[in-house]
């Protein structure tokens, strides 16, 4: 067995674009979920809103910080319009409303009625939005090796978007450590404990709310962007299982810890990698083919989400006393 | 018309799941791939169909024992698929023959898509595959083609339902019978789902999974125990019975017992529905299931064309409803049951055995989301490991919009979606029309939480 080739491709996974972009979502609902107590299983419909935002965008012409502007406005939009209604309602209600919005975002954006604007659902090809973001790379044209790690500096998959993904990856975790220490931070934990309690002191619940809404949604269209430059934007790709990873990921790292989303979008990409190249090394194709080593590895993930909710809510980082589920 | 459909045919280029027997193409940034899978009219692999590719560069293809072809490339550009029609298995032909040969543009890093559905040459027909729901990770996996991998019923326009634009009295009918007979069996699977939710409160994410399973157990008995189509439903809502059962018992009476909050309990549904749907793929694959091989004769009553499928379909559910009303409302055991659902605390105070009750709902709802599932399976056609999971957010729909917890305001619910969906097709393009019934779902939500039929109570 290549077990040296294994592990080189199992590590790439822990710094891979796509490790960032769900680490940049799963951060996003943490301010949801974590922070607020919000049921918010509509992420992957920020993320798409973000994604169609900032590549429709770019083809139209507009510059990266334009683009990047119109996405974070897309999202912000969608939370505004999920949350003036629901968000004084039951926390189930903004769970079904939240799926079935992101579904909405989903099968019209993969309507062929759309087609010259979404491409329908083949999506938008990477190639027509990357340039702006390609371009703003300091390094030049080709390849760099890096220890047993080989990527192209600019095109696609490559070194710029990893160190730009965890840039911002980086910041955001900033951000939510502040936000988690100041009064506004301190008022979101009290609304997850104790919503009454926190309305008699005279805040206004609702206005909170609305705004830890937006801010992770805004975040999780940030994550979008990251999570389509390395590939398409296809709608497909962006559903309601997304959105279920991103979950799997924050209750695994922990929910209401700064590091939890970004330990366990690591844990959840490597692990996946380390069962399909293994399986694929390991298992005989007569015992089970590729492909169901893939849906093995998916299977491990659903059974991973149920356990660790009935007998570890709080996570690897989390605290048990500081987030009880159930708090309603 | 037809037009839509060589669109929606064309329109096949991108990721979707994976069920490939063998590993046949990966893209990566030097290389991509064109590749698709062909079937029988009766959704049989076509086993070595020739294909030429042709553009920048020339690569041949033969379909393999799972009817799935591939092309590596190394250059990006337009090809032209030309498919070899003499190839083709005997008595087997193009559905649209236009579209042979077709061109395609790839792009390097990404899997493309040409589809050739086989079949009659007619305008009409079922619609063409499309894009699965992605599970995708890092890597792009392969693409699927054919009749497999789609949702059901989002880009198929089942029998009895035509697609398109335009405005006519008959089709107008036409959409509307279509809806009460889709309303009418997505009443059945919804059933469970409110009498769940209203003895336990709990909002159950894997209800389409039982729905799922029904249309795969009959899949399984009726082609490959080769049963009479009868037995093999009969066997399925057994089967979908027994899940509902084991289900409570394994899973969550002990969470109850546990004193698991309902919130932990709603995400552990949804790790369920996970783990189900990929046990399905698991074993069957990643494309559709034909429980009936043969294409179901059809029956005109006045206006509206009907497979004699539906009309039965109709029948059983009508009957089975009937019983669970009088289930419900005349017999002890049915006023247990609302009575539960209505206020548990108080119902076991009175005496009412309050787990008793809700394993009985368990067992009750899993035996109706099967018998669903089998109904919809045929009505749509085929079943697949993602049936269900498509139609969960109607049946919340219908559920909400009846009113949670209640099961006539499931029962109306349901029509209501039903026909939304199919009338919904007069107005929005085919592919839409189950957003229209999530808007409902929405606008119940905010107008009218408690829904029609549910009463008026402080919610939040």
């Amino acid at each position: 067995m290549d077990w040296p080739r294994i592990l080189t491709v199992v590590a790439g996974e822990l710094f891979a674009p796509t490790t960032a972009a769900y680490a940049l979502a799963a951060i996003g609902l943490n301010v949801h979920f974590g922070l607020t107590g919000l049921l918010n299983f509509g992420q992957a419909g920020f993320m798409l809103l973000g994604a169609y935002g900032f590549a429709i965008s770019t083809i139209a012409g507009f510059p990266i910080w334009a683009a990047l502007l119109v996405a974070v406005a897309c999202s912000t939009v969608f939370a505004l319009v999920l949350g003036i209604p629901t968000l004084k309602l039951r926390g189930d209600y903004l769970a079904i409303v939240t799926i079935a919005a992101a579904e909405i975002v989903r099968i019209v954006g993969r309507s062929t009625a759309l087609t010259d604007l979404t491409g329908a659902s083949s999506g938008l090809r990477g190639d027509s939005y990357k340039e702006t973001f390609q371009a703003l790379s300091p390094f030049d044209d080709g390849t760099t090796t890096l220890g047993p790690f080989t990527y192209s500096n600019n095109a696609s998959n490559s070194w710029w978007i990893r160190i730009a993904a965890w840039v911002v990856v980086v910041l955001a975790c900033l951000l939510v450590w502040r936000l988690m220490r100041s009064p506004w931070g301190r008022v979101l934990k009290g609304i997850r404990e104790d919503e009454d309690a926190v309305r008699s002191l005279g805040k206004n619940v609702y206005a909170y709310k609305m705004q830890a809404l937006v801010l992770g949604g805004v975040i999780g269209s940030v994550a979008g962007v990251f999570y389509v430059l390395p590939r398409a934007v296809q709608p497909d790709s962006m559903g309601r299982p997304m959105t279920f990873w991103i979950w799997t990921i924050l209750l695994l790292g922990g929910a209401a810890t700064v590091f939890g989303p970004v330990l366990g979008s690591m844990l959840f990409w490597t692990v996946l990698m380390l069962i399909k190249t293994v399986g694929r090394e390991v298992i005989p194709n007569t015992i089970m083919t590729n492909a169901q080593i893939e849906q093995f590895g998916w299977i491990v993930v659903g059974v991973t989400l149920m356990l660790l909710v009935i007998f570890r809510p709080q996570g690897i980082l989390g605290d048990k006393k500081e987030l009880a589920i159930d708090v309603r | 018309m037809g037009l839509l459909l060589m669109t929606l045919l064309t329109l096949v280029i991108g990721a979707s799941p994976a069920s490939a027997a063998t590993e046949v193409c990966q893209p990566d940034p030097q290389t991509a791939c064109l590749g698709g899978t062909i079937r029988t009219s009766a959704g049989e692999p076509a086993v070595g169909v020739e294909l030429d590719v042709a553009g920048p560069e020339q690569v041949a293809a033969v379909t393999g024992d799972d009817g799935r072809w591939s092309a590596r490339l190394t250059a990006a550009g337009d090809y032209v698929v030309t498919l070899d029609e003499s190839t083709l298995p005997a008595g087997e032909t193009l559905r649209d023959p236009a579209a042979n040969p077709r061109t395609v543009s790839v792009v390097l890093g990404s899997s493309a898509g040409a589809l050739f559905p086989l079949g009659q040459p007619t305008a009409g027909g079922g619609g063409g595959g499309t894009d699965g729901e992605g599970d995708d990770g890092a890597t792009a996996p392969p693409a699927t083609g054919g009749e497999g991998g789609g949702e059901p019923g989002l880009d198929t326009a089942p029998a009895g339902s035509s697609a398109g634009g335009g405005f006519s009295w008959s089709r107008l009918a036409q959409q509307a019978s279509a809806g009460i007979v889709f309303g009418t069996l997505l009443a059945l699977a919804s059933v469970g789902l409110s009498l769940i939710f209203g003895t336990t409160g709990l909002s159950n994410f894997a209800h389409g999974e039982m729905v799922t399973l029904g249309g795969i157990a009959a899949y399984v008995f009726a082609r490959t125990a080769d049963l009479p189509l009868l037995v093999a439903g009969a066997l399925a809502v057994v089967v979908g019975a027994a899940a509902g059962w084991a289900q409570d018992a394994g899973i969550w009476k002990p969470l109850r017992r546990k004193r698991v909050g309902l919130t932990q309990q709603l995400i552990v549904t949804i790790g369920l529905a996970i783990t189900l749907q990929y046990v399905f793929q698991f074993f069957f694959g990643g494309s559709s299931l034909r429980i009936v091989v043969a294409n179901p004769p059809t029956v005109r009553l006045g206006p509206v064309l009907i497979t004699q499928q539906s009309l039965i379909s109709l029948a059983i559910a009508l009957v089975v409803l009937g019983a669970v009303s009088y289930f419900l409302l005349g017999t002890r055991v049915g006023r247990a049951t609302r009575a539960v659902s209505d206020n548990p605390a108080l119902a076991a105070a009175s005496g009412i055995g309050v787990d008793r009750i809700i394993r009985l709902v368990w067992t009750v709802g899993g035996a109706l989301a099967a018998l669903g599932g089998v109904l919809m399976g045929l009505y749509l056609n085929a079943t697949a490991w993602n049936m269900g999971a498509t139609i969960l957010l109607l049946m919340f729909a219908a559920v909400t919009l009846g009113g949670l917890g209640t099961a006539f305001g499931a029962l109306v619910g349901s029509l209501v979606i039903g026909l939304v969906v199919e009338l919904s097709n007069l107005v929005i393009p085919s592919d839409m029309r189950y957003a229209g019934a999530l808007v409902i779902l929405i606008l119940v939500l905010l107008l009218r939480p408690q829904g029609i039929l549910g009463r008026a109570e402080r919610i939040g």
